[in-house]
């Protein structure tokens, strides 16, 4: 197994603990004194930084959410003198104001340095050759990927997305090894290569890819490695913690390691904001430890995981995290039970005759509808299948979730077609 | 013996599912030779047999209907008192379990065939190839 920082990767948990308190006291203290937004926040959440004594006491401080990120825009959360910010990144706002995210060149050294171990970790190294087919724009997927391959010296090709022919072009006359790209272009570019009769095992060099960006089913992975005999490795990251390689798998594809020398994680209730148990799902709040130019404090990301607690075999003891299920804003209660589309829809993904795309109606506090199209290619005529189907379909969802739902079988086609985001859950209940 | 089709469309239990599938099979001039409906709650498979099977089978598909074909076997009996008896008399003696069934009347008060769909055709035409039975051949239908 190869490290890029073996030192830092495989520290101890109790000295790993200890740099993380060190590095939180250190950037609560600077965002307390440089940021005034931030000084507020804790005055009126009654806390002062000599308050955070052990790792725990994060609790005491208030989060921040993306509107923090609006308010005093587009400076207001830095730390750092203007002219000493070297880059700015965006991240696409849905409503409104993206949210600027400051680098200074510390920071995109540090993005790329932690790139650096998640590729290493994932065996690649000197003399492999990455496509890089994410957007260079505003977006920062593509630049710190890029930063960090060359740190390990890899040969980069800055491909960008879209132009598919290129794409396989620049594969097969550069000799690529591996891709960094999102999922759904991922899946697109396989079936394109299959349908020109190319044999990726014979005909391509392609070893291994990083997909993110997008969350997607472990049904998903398994299919492209199929189709192009490589292996995919998970990334996860965000905009406002400097982009991808915050979570990033190694060999054993068992999670993502989080890397916790530079970010602290809490798993908490998206409701109720209280920390769940080790291993239960909610959402992920992040803060970050080593950053300079724009440090973010318990930071509300959305995205629901669970931690897995139990030390990864590679040797890394950062903790990982399960792959990206979803949405915080997509949960929605019936008969009192927290339940996320992502439940059901790991249920429906792994049932054979079901088409990927579904929808959940919600008609009132104690029923959900859960409506699926079978699959067209899978149908066989006979009814018995179909309507042992559902009943697998029922007793499934009721073991995942603890709510018995109705189910519909629908014909291919009926369901809107998801672009990109899909709508998967219709809310028509008034109170 | 040869093995019949059997187009089978899966429909929702909604108005007008039947007339969407038949207006295909009309336009192109697909003669229906027998037909039937199993339903269940919210919804069902509308089996057909046809002159064109294949056709069918094809455009039924390319319409963006969930279609599928499968084998079947005609069995003759007699148009009257007592016909399909003796037919499933000896189905059920050779421990055949019927799937799905039709009937196609090919001359009323005469002959007619019953179109059954079962677990494994080729070895229920095996059992029942020393049977006093006619069977049904793709060519008369076409």
């Amino acid at each position: 197994m190869e490290f890029w920082n073996k030192e830092l990767e495989t520290l101890k948990s109790q000295k790993l603990r200890q740099l993380q308190l060190e590095r939180l006291k250190k950037t609560i203290l600077r965002v307390y004194q440089k940021v005034p937004h931030y000084r507020v926040k804790f005055q009126e959440a009654k806390v002062k930084p000599t308050d955070i004594k052990h790792l725990e006491d994060i609790h005491k401080l208030p989060f921040t959410t993306k509107e923090d990120l609006y308010v005093d825009y587009p400076f207001g959360l830095v730390a750092l003198p203007v002219e000493k910010l070297i880059r700015l990144h965006t991240s696409s706002g849905t409503t409104g104001k993206p949210k600027a995210i400051f680098f200074s060149k510390k920071d995109i050294n540090n993005s790329a340095d932690i790139i650096a171990r998640c590729l290493v970790m994932t065996g690649a190294k000197r003399g492999d050759i990455l496509q890089n087919s994410m957007t260079y724009g505003l977006f920062t997927g593509a630049f710190v990927m890029h930063y960090g391959a060359e740190k390990v010296g890899i040969l980069v090709i800055p491909a960008g997305p879209g132009n598919t022919e290129r794409q396989i072009t620049l594969m097969r006359d550069f000799g690529t090894t591996m891709l960094h790209i999102t999922p759904s272009y991922a899946l697109y570019v396989a079936s394109v290569i299959l349908d020109k009769g190319i044999d990726p095992r014979k005909d391509l060099k392609l070893k291994r890819a990083y997909l993110g960006a997008e969350p997607y089913s472990e049904e998903t992975r398994k299919k492209i490695e199929e189709m192009l005999g490589i292996d995919i490795y998970n990334c996860y990251g965000l905009t406002e913690m400097n982009g991808p390689g915050v979570g990033f798998e190694c060999k054993y594809k068992a999670g993502l390691h989080i890397w916790e020398d530079n970010f602290l994680m809490e798993v908490i209730n998206p409701e109720s904001g209280e920390p769940v148990k080790d291993g239960e799902i909610g959402e992920l709040v992040l803060t970050t430890l080593n950053r300079e130019a724009m440090p973010l404090i318990r930071y509300r990301t959305r995205d629901l995981t669970r931690i897995i607690p139990e030390p990864c075999k590679c040797g890394r003891t950062h903790r990982r995290i399960s792959r990206i299920l979803g949405r915080s804003d997509d949960m929605f209660i019936v008969k009192g039970v927290n339940i996320f589309p992502q439940q059901i829809e790991q249920v429906l993904m792994s049932i054979k005759g079901v088409a990927q795309n579904y929808q959940i109606i919600l008609e009132s506090y104690d029923e959900m509808t859960v409506k699926v199209e079978i699959d067209k290619e899978l149908f066989d005529g006979k009814i018995e299948r179909l309507i042992k189907m559902k009943e697998e379909i029922i007793d499934k969802i009721r073991s995942a979730t603890m709510v018995k739902p109705k189910v519909e079988l629908l014909e291919p086609g009926t369901l809107p077609i998801s672009e990109g985001k899909a709508k998967r859950v219709i809310d028509n209940r008034t109170i | 013996m040869d093995k019949v089709f059997i187009i089978s469309v899966f429909a929702e239990n909604k108005p007008g599912r039947l007339e969407r599938i038949t207006k295909v099979l009309s336009e192109a001039n697909i003669n229906i030779l027998a037909f039937s409906i199993t339903s269940t709650n919210g919804f069902g498979v509308i089996k057909f047999m046809v002159n064109k099977w294949k056709e069918a089978y094809n455009l039924l598909k390319e319409k963006g209907f969930t279609v599928s074909m499968n084998e079947a076997i005609g069995i003759e009996m007699k148009d009257q008192p007592g016909g399909l008896y003796e037919v499933v008399k000896i189905l059920s003696s050779k421990g055949i379990n019927i799937e799905s069934a039709s009937v196609y009347v090919a001359e009323t008060r005469k002959r007619a065939y019953l179109i059954v769909e079962v677990d494994d055709t080729v070895k229920a035409m095996d059992v029942l190839k020393g049977e006093n039975l006619k069977f049904l051949h793709p060519e008369d239908i076409k």
